[in-house]
């Protein structure tokens, strides 16, 4: 169970100004229901470009809508300069903190305000331009590297604590630790971070698995009357079925194995695991 | 907020279970005055062995089991652990592994690192479930080899009380002489269980789950089954599982099952009854709640519903401050980030496994309490879609 603050028990049993506002001035949408958590925020903002009203509605977990009702009355009567500069760590502090596994509510809170306030200006996001780093949750390296420097990260356990950044297949958790790295020395800036080699997304792993099998697998099976059918990807699992003699032939483990599963690794990604689909 | 036993409406017996007020007391002499060690020469300590052979008995019974096939372990993970370390053992030569995409951690984990924990290869044939969270018996048949060591197949799913066909499932494994082993945690107590009419090899249960304490568990390995110890040391438990005895546990335990076999027919009367009860309750007066898992095929005390586009530990939460205790297979709550495994194999979607929540009863539940939960949980789901960003009233 985690433990909250009064302050969060207090906006997320009673939470403020829930709803949207009709004809608001900017709006931001930020997180997804498959992510778990997702913030609709709405601002009102003046002549005088101060924000005068702002709403919420917030999928997610007592934090995530307790970091909304905060953020909401933090905002209404702010300059939209002062609003620019808002942070996720004067969201948490607002609220007595969080537990640091809940930081990334703070952070949606602070993304969705950005959100809001690029809608209203017309300027678009520089964050959204970054590269996707994590896509299980699809946070971009620009969002990790400016997570890592506001709050003095220092693992990537605290990444995916403040931007849930490798909290699902885990598999960027090799890129997050270059990210550390990269962004705790001074020399390097987001734009060295960027040249890196992009990362494989999941389609075109698949392209590429279904690429190998056609071109060298398939004609090497083939050659002693085999087939074999690429049934299904799922994360570093790769379902095939073999057809012809290979099916039954005793030594289609081996096969499987020592050949199938060697090819892919070496052509693909290092981590696959091939399984037969019986 | 500090909850006490009289307050608290507890929905969460698959998690644990109240230890009952029958075993406490039978354990209690074991914890003061009968200390002694039951490998003892004198009578002091040969009668706690006499204690602990009757409670082997109990536990025999309750599975319709010889007392010489239970070995006393410390939990349903080490029981776990052990049944399937054995077999890799037993057959070195052999290099497959079956088990399903929905087990519990404890066999889900090892079976995911055990290239890790044993420095070999080994091929883990995981069978998907149907949207009801049913296996195709069809798929496991052509699942097996002659390279598979053991198939390791839970009796019922923790989240969602579906029952597997194991014993079919060992009978098949039997024919191809490949050992089955089940994890039975959530069956055993819930559902009758003879073992001496099926062909399963190995079985483990946990004492927490059946209002026995926590710290205690049992591997039943059937008589001419090849074993090979997980913990290796004294002579305790014919060697199959080194280490003193935990006497008052076991005790425990010995009671709990002559409990659970008294109360076999109220579990599936009685607590069934109040379980649909409350499940065709939530179903019928909150809209968009969608029961996970097969109606028929389960076990009589569970129900995992899911309340779409709200969150699991939101809900939970505002459970809790009606005293009610619950689960949830939502992120939030699994400590991972993502929803639960078991809905995600079933294909719940985004919008329903997010916000899933376990009802798990046990003997001590009552209709006013089901009543209650019937009376808060509309509004709580109610005032939690007023915030969500995805709910749109039809």
């Amino acid at each position: 169970m985690w433990e909250y603050t009064d302050k969060v028990q207090e906006h997320f049993t009673n939470p403020k100004n829930v709803g949207e506002i009709k004809n608001a001035s900017g709006t931001g949408n930020v997180g997804s229901i498959a992510c778990g958590d997702a913030l609709r925020l709405t601002i009102q903002v003046d002549e005088n470009d101060i924000i005068t009203d702002a709403k919420f509605k917030t999928f997610g977990c007592a934090s995530a809508i307790a970091s909304s009702s905060m953020l909401t009355e933090m905002l209404k009567g702010m300059k939209l300069e002062d609003a620019k500069n808002l942070t996720n760590d004067d969201i948490a502090q607002a609220l007595g903190g969080l537990p640091k596994e809940k930081m990334h509510c703070s952070v949606m809170g602070r993304e969705a305000l950005e959100a809001a306030i690029a809608d209203y200006t017309g300027v678009m996001l520089p964050m959204a331009q970054g590269e996707v780093v994590c896509e299980c949750f699809g946070v971009t390296d620009l969002e990790i590297i400016r997570a890592i420097k506001e709050n003095s990260l220092a693992s990537v356990e605290e990444i995916t604590n403040f931007t849930k950044a490798g909290g699902g297949c885990g598999k960027c958790e090799g890129r997050l630790a270059a990210l550390l790295v990269e962004s705790t020395d001074k020399q390097s800036s987001p734009a060295t971070a960027q040249k890196k080699k992009k990362r494989m997304t999941a389609l075109e792993k698949i392209k590429k698995i279904e690429e190998v099998i056609e071109r060298e697998i398939k004609p090497t099976l083939k050659k002693d009357d085999g087939d074999i059918q690429l049934i299904d990807v799922d994360g570093d699992f790769v379902t095939v079925s073999l057809r012809g003699t290979c099916a039954g032939c005793y030594s289609s483990q081996t096969t499987l194995k020592e050949y199938v599963e060697k090819k892919l690794r070496e052509q693909v990604l290092d981590t696959l695991i091939v399984e037969e689909d019986k | 907020m500090a909850f006490s036993l009289d307050t608290v409406i507890y929905m969460d017996n698959n998690a644990t279970t109240r230890i009952a007020p029958e075993v406490l007391d039978a354990m209690m002499p074991y914890l003061s005055d009968y200390y002694g060690n039951p490998s003892s020469m004198h009578t002091f300590g040969g009668q706690v062995g006499e204690a602990v052979t009757q409670a082997r008995q109990s536990v025999a019974d309750l599975l319709g089991a010889d007392p010489g096939e239970i070995v006393f372990t410390s939990c349903g993970t080490e029981s776990d652990s052990t049944a399937i370390f054995s077999a890799l053992r037993t057959y070195p030569e052999k290099n497959h592994v079956v088990t399903t995409r929905v087990e519990h951690p404890a066999v889900k984990n090892l079976c995911d690192n055990l290239e890790t924990l044993t420095g070999r290869k080994y091929h883990i044939s995981r069978l998907p479930v149907a949207e009801d969270g049913t296996l195709d018996i069809e798929r496991y048949k052509e699942c097996l080899t002659d390279e598979t060591a053991i198939v390791s197949v839970m009796w019922a799913n923790n989240e969602t009380g579906v029952l597997f066909p194991v014993e079919e499932m060992a009978k098949i494994a039997k024919e191809r002489g490949i050992l089955f082993h089940t994890d039975a945690v959530q069956a055993v107590g819930k559902i009758p269980i003879n073992l001496k009419d099926s062909t399963i090899d190995m079985l483990s249960l946990s004492g927490h789950k059946l209002h026995a304490p926590k710290g205690i568990g049992v591997l039943y390995v059937r008589k001419g089954t090849p074993f090979v110890p997980f913990l290796n040391g004294g002579h305790q438990e014919k060697g199959r599982r080194g280490g003193t005895e935990n006497v008052a546990s076991i005790i425990g335990l010995g009671k709990a099952c002559e409990l659970a076999a008294a109360m076999m027919d109220e579990e599936n009367t009685r607590v069934r009854a109040l379980r649909d009860k409350l499940e065709k309750g939530l179903l019928s007066s909150v809209p968009k709640a969608i029961l996970n898992g097969h109606p028929e095929k389960r076990l009589p005390n569970t129900a995992n519903i899911s309340f779409e586009y709200v969150e699991g530990e939101a809900i939970l939460l505002m459970m809790n401050q009606h005293n009610i205790c619950a689960s949830s297979g939502s992120a939030c709550t699994s400590g991972s980030l993502e929803p639960s495994h078991v809905l995600r194999a079933m294909g719940v979607p985004f919008t329903a496994a997010h916000g899933s929540i376990r009802f798990s009863l046990s003997v001590y539940n009552t209709e006013e309490e089901v009543d209650f939960i019937l009376e808060k949980m509309p509004p709580i789901i109610a005032r939690l879609r007023e915030l969500s960003p995805f709910w749109e009233e039809d």
